[in-house]
């Protein structure tokens, strides 16, 4: 491997590894907080036991986001000095603010975690609330430096040198509104079906008719409809996104889609894998005119192909797979979330069938793997630039040598510690299991 | 003041505290690891105590340090981010494991043992770790190869100046931790880890004095040029050494006495006070330096629009903030009901 792909692999690492714990500390507090609400409004008791050992999961994943997440930071210094001396002279502003977001976040955290016993209900509510706010607008402001590595805006690099910078237009560049909503709300997403996933394993392990199965089954129908609801809120602003591609990364989508020639009523390729040689995308479904209305809302639009941009600038062709997975998974998330609904309150069954609670289960892994094909998407669909047209990742990386033994480092301690995370998981739900009858013994503990 | 200056006063405010909080954390660490048998103390429990809240906090502070630092002066990251690959590396990976066993051991009892072993292991490590930083920006173990800043590291690991650095960091942090230490048992009301706290204090404060004056003369013959300018700040050494006995008579006191303020209390202030009065010497001679002799502030320094941008983003945050931590504070450093863990006794 060369140096360049190294640090990509290093760096790539540790994102994918920090991503699951980040979205889930997104995710996690918003259901924290509406189990929270819930107790308040219908003096439910379950509701504060479930905001209660959610809260110790969501514990458990910071110990592991917030020092993966540090290493991230870190990294970015170390592996893209090139990269972060454009990102200190323009676009520091979201990485400054972001400090704040996560002190907010790290304070309320440490507040509700140690003592939640001695809060009142309403500051319990606030320090909950106050998580979410930390921990979403974390999430929303590193995807700002990402939209801006997609649609830079706010410089101009002269001879070598930046200049005419404007902070704020970085800050504000074209995709930040709809790329910071597309993390934030499959954050949510992810958060909610991760629940759904443990309370459907409960379900199927618990006699039916006992507190412990009314209790997961609660917990299973607010996953599904937070899940579904904000599943679908992703698919619409995925779109959005698309058009935004379209508009600003052109060679992006064609290579999402496969798509060498320029041409109107461009068809949509599902599934299959792009052929750099024929130049075309084998084993797909193609649904005729569907691209061009994709990228804007009209079957006659122009969608720029591959053909049109010098090869040196593709982007890698496997894209096209991991878009089509993200995409797939995300709008087989969206009709989970609707039987889920529709089976209790449409149906007004009592309970599913065992293969529908199969599915659900299967939810939160398929959550969080739409998300990591959806950010490798993003990234690896950028090459070969880290700034689009303005600097490639190869100026951006490291001259340092010797990344291998730092990779495969990372690399262990990374599956060590999530092996870890696993068992303490596992250890410390059996160590403390439900019990419902005692729960104020459960909440002294 | 200038940007530059204002840049790199806050810059330097950061390192401070984080220093600061950061050794009180990794010393506890420690401590708690060499009286994990002392069971009747309870060393190990106070120790633990005040870390498990304040790890997470602390934590936040390493990243703001390296944010300001590509913020302010994206022009020093190409050499630092190369020059700092391998120690910063391995400095990540000890905290990401430490922090992993600190939240652990709170969930699950039995990992307690591990964690203070771990925690304990990490906690000296770490702190020698990043005193590295010190040596290697003062120039010397730079080389330039084709244009790419590297660092001599095996110059590094043969350098008397270097371990006398990191002599000085792992007294310091051990100082600092066990003078806090014996403050916070003091307030809790655990009279037997005061004890311990204030006679580890009372050894290893005079260990930490002797390891300052051998890294000042490791300088002279390492780096002649800060030794120079650091003497042209010879009365705020002065300050600090008076500080410094200060604390220590504080500390040989006998402990019923009040000066206004507990003792143990009057103490920790007064190391505080020393160690910034030290290292205020030692930024003044560093500067304009940021890498020597090849990064200066002026030189590194961000658009000065961006600086704008950013010093403002700093006066609401920390306005919005501040309240949140003296909030903390109160729930964690004051409540009498947490420090000496009224509502359950753990045994």
């Amino acid at each position: 491997m060369d140096e360049i792909l190294l640090a990509r692999s290093t760096f790539g690492t540790t994102m994918a590894f920090h991503i699951i714990f980040a979205s889930l500390g997104v995710g996690l507090p918003l259901m924290i907080l509406l189990a929270e609400v819930l107790y308040l409004r219908t003096k439910d008791s379950d509701y504060r036991l479930m905001a209660k050992r959610w809260i110790k999961g969501q514990a458990i994943l910071l110990g592991v986001a917030i020092p993966s997440g540090t290493i991230a930071g870190v990294q970015l210094s170390l592996l893209w000095p090139g990269f972060m001396e454009v990102v200190g002279k323009v676009i520091s502003l979201p990485f400054q603010i972001e400090i704040f977001a996560f002190f907010l976040e790290a304070l309320f955290m440490s507040i509700y975690v140690y003592a939640a016993d001695r809060l009142t209900p309403w500051m319990r509510l606030l320090s909950v609330f106050l998580v979410l706010v930390g921990a979403t607008a974390s999430a929303v402001l590193i995807t700002n430096v990402h939209a801006f590595e997609g649609t830079p805006a706010g410089f101009d690099i002269v001879n070598g040198q930046i200049v005419n910078v404007d902070p704020w237009a970085a800050f504000f560049n074209p995709s930040f509104v709809v790329t910071a909503l597309h993390v934030t709300v499959s954050a949510y997403m992810t958060g909610a079906f991760v629940i759904a996933t443990v309370a459907a394993y409960k379900m199927l392990k618990t006699r039916k008719d006992t507190k412990e199965f009314h209790f997961h089954q609660k917990a299973l129908l607010m996953g599904l409809i937070v899940g579904g609801t904000f599943s679908l809120l992703t698919a619409l602003n995925g779109h959005e996104s698309a058009q935004y591609l379209h508009r600003y990364q052109p060679e992006k989508l064609a290579a999402a889609e496969g798509l060498f020639e320029t041409q109107p009523y461009a068809p949509l390729a599902i599934g299959g894998y792009t052929d750099p040689v024929t130049k075309e995308v084998k084993y797909a479904i193609e649904i005729p005119w569907a691209l061009s209305f994709l990228a804007a809302n009209r079957f006659d639009e122009v969608v720029v192909g591959l053909n049109d941009f010098p090869q040196e600038y593709w982007p890698p062709l496997f894209i096209h797979v991991l878009f089509n997975g993200m995409v797939g998974i995300g709008s087989l998330l969206i009709f989970v979330g609707f039987i889920g609904f529709a089976w209790k309150k449409l149906l007004k069954r009592e309970s599913y069938p065992r293969w529908v609670m199969w599915i659900f289960v299967a939810s939160g892994p398929l959550s969080i793997l739409g998300i990591e094909f959806g950010w490798v998407f993003a990234c690896t669909g950028r090459q070969p630039w880290v700034i689009y047209r303005m600097m490639t990742t190869a100026e951006a990386a490291t001259k340092a040598e010797g990344l291998g033994f730092f990779f495969a480092i990372f690399l262990a301690i990374y599956i060590l510690l999530g092996i870890v995370t696993v068992l303490v998981f596992k250890y410390y739900f059996r160590r403390h299991p439900l019990r419902l009858q005692d729960g104020s013994q459960e909440a002294a503990k | 003041m200038t940007d530059t200056v204002i840049a790199v006063t806050l810059l330097w405010i950061f390192v401070m505290i984080y220093a600061v909080a950061a050794s009180i954390d990794f010393g506890a660490g420690f401590w708690s690891m060499v009286y994990l048998n002392h069971e009747k103390t309870r060393a190990t429990n106070i120790a633990n105590r005040y870390l498990s809240p304040s790890w997470e906090v602390t934590n936040v502070f390493i990243v703001l340090i390296v944010v300001a630092l590509v913020t302010f002066f994206p022009g020093a990251i190409y050499t630092l981010g190369s020059v700092l690959m391998i120690p910063v590396s391995l400095v990540l990976l000890l905290l990401l494991i430490r922090s992993a066993f600190l939240v652990f051991s709170h969930l699950i009892d039995e990992y307690h043992k591990m964690l203070s072993i771990v925690s304990g292991i990490t906690g000296f490590l770490i702190p020698a770790l990043l005193i590295l930083v010190l040596p290697i920006t003062q120039g010397g173990f730079i080389k330039v190869v084709k244009d790419v800043p590297m660092l001599d590291f095996m110059g590094l690991l043969t350098s008397p100046h270097a371990f006398s650095y990191i002599g000085l960091a792992v007294t310091s942090t051990l100082f600092l931790s066990s003078l806090l230490l014996s403050d916070y048992s003091h307030v809790s009301g655990a009279t037997q880890a005061f004890k311990i706290y204030r006679r580890d204090a009372i050894l290893i404060g005079p260990v930490t004095l002797l390891m300052a004056i051998l890294t000042l003369q490791t300088m002279r013959l390492e780096n002649g040029w800060l030794y120079d300018k650091i003497f042209d700040n010879l009365p705020w050494l002065v300050a600090s050494a008076v500080f410094f006995f200060l604390c220590y008579i504080f500390l040989l006191l006998p402990q019923r006495a009040k000066i206004g303020l507990s003792l143990p209390r009057l103490s920790v202030i007064c190391a505080l006070i020393q160690y910034l009065l030290a290292s205020y010497a030692y930024g003044a001679a560093h500067l304009p330096y940021i890498v020597y002799p090849d990064i200066t502030i002026e030189s590194g320094f961000t658009d000065h629009a961006t600086f704008h941008a950013l010093f403002v983003s700093y006066i609401v945050g920390f306005a919005i903030l501040i309240p949140g931590f003296i909030y903390f504070w109160r729930m964690f450093m004051k409540d009498e009901n947490y420090l000496r863990q009224r509502p359950k006794q753990k045994t």
